[in-house]
């Protein structure tokens, strides 16, 4: 895309506000805070994967140079434990096993990482100089690792024997079993969705800092939701009230899910701010983060789809294990539930689903929502297998899908797994990626590959997303402990400025452009005169924070009916103003007009007539001019598009090369295509990430052998294409939010994996090769070959 | 404590520091300059980059006392006054950041790469920002804005 330097409003791809601090090394993310008196804490962790803590020796320790505290689980034994967010029920109705995750270690370590006691010193060196004085006497016990043999192991937590935290089902099975019964072919695929660390470039950091005389504290952390963070800290593990707790995550480094959660450094810098009178900071370094930061993904799973003899799909059945880790991150257990399960049906017409979903407890990292959370695993084998079935039938995989695709008449459109679709169009983004891949004459560059000793593939995948997960009394009823909405104040000051809190987080997403044009656009004030505040919650009111493609179908959406408010009350002073009354008034272009006449108040003077009120209808209105809207969708909203993969394969080395990556996407209405494109290509990256490179491996004890930036492959400049991100020119706008905007956050993650293995399983065709897991690195794919071979 | 002599953004610096403190540490603990950041731990991520004597370098990976006599440049001293340097202008004409976090030291790269290799076609850029490494953006528009802050340091 090529975008114009424009106008400011809605459609036009604006500079970012925002970038202008961060070009100049102005940013101001955690870390750059410093506190007057500030001190730095070191979190000692497991060296084991399982373990029993029978003493920790701290004498030395509290006695090394700088030591100002020592914490272990007995000095915080009031503190409740990390809770989780969303209650899953299993098959038989009983409620899913939910052992505590302590702050500090309790007695045992579950995993690399676990944290066991903190130093607080001086410096952040003295700190970790001293925590090597700590002597921790640990009995070592058989770690699990491999999800199939958590299920015969003994459990790591007594409140989960063998290990199952919860056996989850969705779907209609009898009816799924009789589709299978009377299918003209089945097909079946076993696959693995490789567990990927998020990486965000910023560790996570966090400063705790208490007020004496007020008993007020302030964290200031990396987190993509302020709020929820207040919340869960202080009504589960601190048991402080809320108005006690100020949350401030300032500029971010991005977050990817990892920063949703509730972690234990925000509760240990609060607990040791307060006892120590003075702040404490706590900062990642990388290898602290790959163990114990959320990691993403890990589902082994095995797809049944079932077919009649016209290529109709008839059922699907999906039997997938879960990794959950050692204990239950604050989401974790909403991922492969009901953002996965409830994706199944894909863009597709599949009259019967039913999916079952073990989730399991292993001596691992814990595993939560990373970009997409759910929503590509259910894509991933969803896209696999019709793939392989297009193989196994001998169909075109495009038209394949074009035909069991849900076609635009078919809206509203119920799936067998319980979402409604309100709106879509798949085959225009299929037409559009088709086009634009030049699919028809792939054959030709394969055989032309074929001369250079190269193996061409194209792979297509096509995807639906559902973002911003609403409304909040269904998530109440399906186990969710949190709601769906989110807030939006706008001010306008005495002067005609506008300062608009959202209860949104930007930590990359743009979002002080974004809304500043969603805001001028509405109130008709200039870009330049509006200033986004989010992240603080002694700014902002009660607000979910940004996860799961959200900010703008929700918290947009709130900024919208805040604006309504504004121009609604302020209809009714310039009327007083003007001597006209209310219904004879419009506002446009920033100003409320008499139709029809040339009298109008700016919306300018009649802020400042909110606020000096000298003619003012003080008998039926208040002051100001200040409104907040809490908006909570009816719906999810349903981004859908379709992604072409080429790729070349070098079968001496197995090196895979991404010669051509299109991208068709339908996000509805958009602010600013310039930002949305962003996104897509960043989803993109970490999607073609996981296909071609990422993996979390531990070893059979349970050690993290990916553990840094030697180890774990980071997609970096040269691993990557040019994209050709396209956006539909037949959109189908979000019916049920007043923007029509659907969200673009995750799309790229969510779609680009299978259109990667897609393309690779179709280079490596000529070898029989049907399946490769992810991710397909040159060795996995050499070998792949060299199996074949045999 | 042992005393290192350096030049940051122009401005003389005398200070006594721990012999083990890193120049990262010093550019943003003891001067703060905070614009230069950490990502890692294994001088992979290339958050840290500034100029040393004019070549970037990873501050992460450079002892404060090995900077003695160094004319060190930061983020914050890259441009003059309130002007955007080339590069810098380029990264936001092309949305070459989201998050801002990799970005510091993703244009100091840049700048040396353009120092390196005036006009570099797209595999150049790529190949020689190996050392940076970016989660957001997914690179392509870091490397369309390289290319284009090259062609505007050449104009300029």
């Amino acid at each position: 895309m090529n975008h114009q330097p424009s106008l400011t409003g809605i459609g036009a791809s604006v500079r970012r506000t925002e970038d202008m601090r961060f070009i100049r090394g102005k940013g101001r993310y955690t870390d750059d805070i410093a506190l007057a008196g500030q001190t730095y804490a070191y979190v000692l962790r497991s060296t084991h994967a399982h373990a029993a803590v029978r003493s920790i020796g701290t004498a030395a320790a509290k006695k090394a140079p700088g030591v100002l505290l020592v914490l272990t689980s007995a000095d915080i034994s009031t503190l409740g434990g990390l809770p989780c967010g969303w209650l899953i029920h299993n098959k038989d109705g009983s409620p899913m096993k939910e052992p505590k995750h302590p702050v500090l270690a309790e007695g045992k370590v579950r995993h690399v990482g676990d944290p066991v006691a903190v130093v607080v010193a001086e410096t952040y060196a003295q700190a970790r100089d001293a925590a090597e004085l700590i002597d921790i006497d640990y009995t070592q016990i058989p770690a699990v690792v491999d999800m199939a043999k958590a299920l015969n192991s003994p459990g790591i937590h007594e409140a989960a024997p063998n290990n199952v935290c919860f056996d989850w089902q969705l779907g209609d099975e009898a009816a799924t079993n009789a589709a299978f019964s009377k299918a003209a072919h089945v097909t079946k695929l076993d696959l693995v969705n490789n567990r990927l660390a998020p990486n965000a470039i910023e560790p996570r950091c966090c400063i705790g800092d208490f007020n004496s005389a007020t008993g007020e504290h302030t964290i200031y952390t990396s987190n993509q939701n302020p709020h929820v963070i207040r919340l869960l800290a202080g009504a589960f593990v601190l048991a402080t009230p809320e108005h006690k707790i100020r949350v401030v995550a300032p500029d971010v480094g991005g977050g990817f899910g990892s920063k949703i959660y509730l972690y234990a450094e925000e509760i240990i810098v609060t607990v040791a701010a307060q006892k120590l009178g003075r702040p404490v900071k706590w900062n990642s370094d990388r290898s602290e983060a790959f163990l114990s930061d959320a990691q993403g993904r890990d589902h082994k799973t095995t797809a049944e789809l079932a077919l009649d003899k016209d290529g109709k799909f008839l059922g699907l059945r999906v039997n997938t294990l879960a990794n959950m880790g050692a204990y239950l991150s604050t989401f974790s257990t909403a991922i492969p539930t009901y953002l996965h399960g409830t994706l199944l049906a894909g863009n597709y017409t599949t009259p019967a689903i039913y999916v079952n979903v073990k989730a399991v407890f292993t001596n691992t990292v814990p595993v939560d929502a990373y970009r997409g959370a759910g929503r590509p695993e259910a894509t991933f084998l969803l896209e696999r297998i019709i793939d392989l079935a297009a193989i196994e039938t001998k169909r075109d995989p495009a038209e394949l899908r074009r035909l069991n695709f849900i076609k635009p008449n078919q809206f509203p459109y119920q799936t067998p797994v319980a979402l409604t679709y309100d709106t879509g169009n798949y085959d225009a983004t299929l037409d559009m990626a088709l086009k634009a891949a030049d699919y028809k004459n792939f054959p030709a560059r394969k055989t032309e590959a074929k001369k250079h000793g190269k193996l061409r593939g194209i792979g297509i995948a096509t995807y639906i997303e559902a973002c911003g997960i609403a409304p909040s009394n269904i998530m109440g009823a399906l186990g969710a402990r949190a709601g769906g909405y989110e807030c939006g104040t706008i001010r306008v000051n005495p002067t005609g400025s506008v300062t608009v809190l959202t209860g949104s987080h930007s930590h990359g997403q743009g979002h002080e452009t974004t809304f500043a044009q969603l805001v001028s656009d509405k109130l008709g004030i200039p870009f330049e005169q509006i200033e986004i505040v989010h992240g603080d919650t002694a700014k902002v009111p009660f607000g979910m924070g940004t996860y799961g493609s959200r900010s703008l179908a929700v918290g947009g959406s709130a900024l919208v009916n805040a604006a309504d408010k504004i121009i609604a009350k302020g209809k009714k002073i310039a009327a007083h103003m003007l001597e006209v009354s209310d219904q004879d008034l419009v506002f446009e272009n920033g100003a409320f007009k008499v139709a029809g006449t040339d009298k109008q108040k700016t919306l300018g003077e009649v802020a400042f007539q909110a606020y000096v009120p000298h003619n003012f209808p003080l008998e039926t209105l208040e002051p100001g001019l200040d409104e907040t809207a809490y908006y909570d969708p009816k719906n999810f909203t349903y981004p859908a598009g379709c992604y072409i993969c080429e790729v070349e394969i070098d079968p001496q080395t197995g090196v895979t090369k991404i010669v051509n990556f299109c991208a068709a996407d339908d996000f509805g209405k958009i602010i600013n295509p310039m930002i949305v494109e962003g996104q897509v290509q960043g989803g993109l990256a970490q999607g073609i990430g996981q296909a071609l490179l990422e993996h979390c491996i531990y070893n059979e004890d349970g050690q993290l052998v990916t553990g840094s930036y030697m180890d774990y492959a980071m997609p970096r400049a040269d691993d990557l294409p040019m994209y050709n991100v396209m956006l539909t020119d037949k959109p189908t706008p979000c019916t049920h939010n007043p923007l029509g905007v659907k969200g673009c956050g995750e799309a790229g993650a969510i779609g680009s994996p299978p259109a990667v293995i897609n393309a690779v399983v179709n280079a490596l065709s000529e070898y029989g090769i049907t399946h490769i897991d992810m991710p397909a690195t040159p060795q996995a794919v050499w070998r792949a070959i060299q199996n074949a071979k045999q | 404590m042992p005393q290192v002599n350096l030049t940051v953004n122009g401005k003389a610096v005398t200070i006594e520091i721990e012999g083990r403190t890193l120049l990262v540490q010093l550019l943003r603990e003891k001067l703060g300059l905070t614009g230069t950041h950490v990502g890692c731990d294994t001088s992979q991520c290339g958050a840290c980059v500034v100029h040393m004597n004019g070549v970037s370098v990873k501050s992460c990976t450079v002892l404060a006392h090995q900077a003695e006599d160094a004319d060190v440049t930061t983020i914050e001293g890259l441009a003059s006054g309130a002007d955007l340097h080339p590069m810098q202008a380029a990264f936001r004409e092309h949305h070459g950041l989201q998050c801002g976090f990799c970005t510091p030291g993703m244009i100091m790269s840049a700048v040396d790469l353009v120092r390196r290799h005036p006009n570099p076609d797209e595999q150049t850029v790529r190949d020689e920002l190996d050392g940076n490494l970016c989660r957001c953006t997914g690179y392509a528009n870091i490397v369309k804005a390289v290319m284009a802050g090259a062609k505007a340091m050449a104009a300029n």
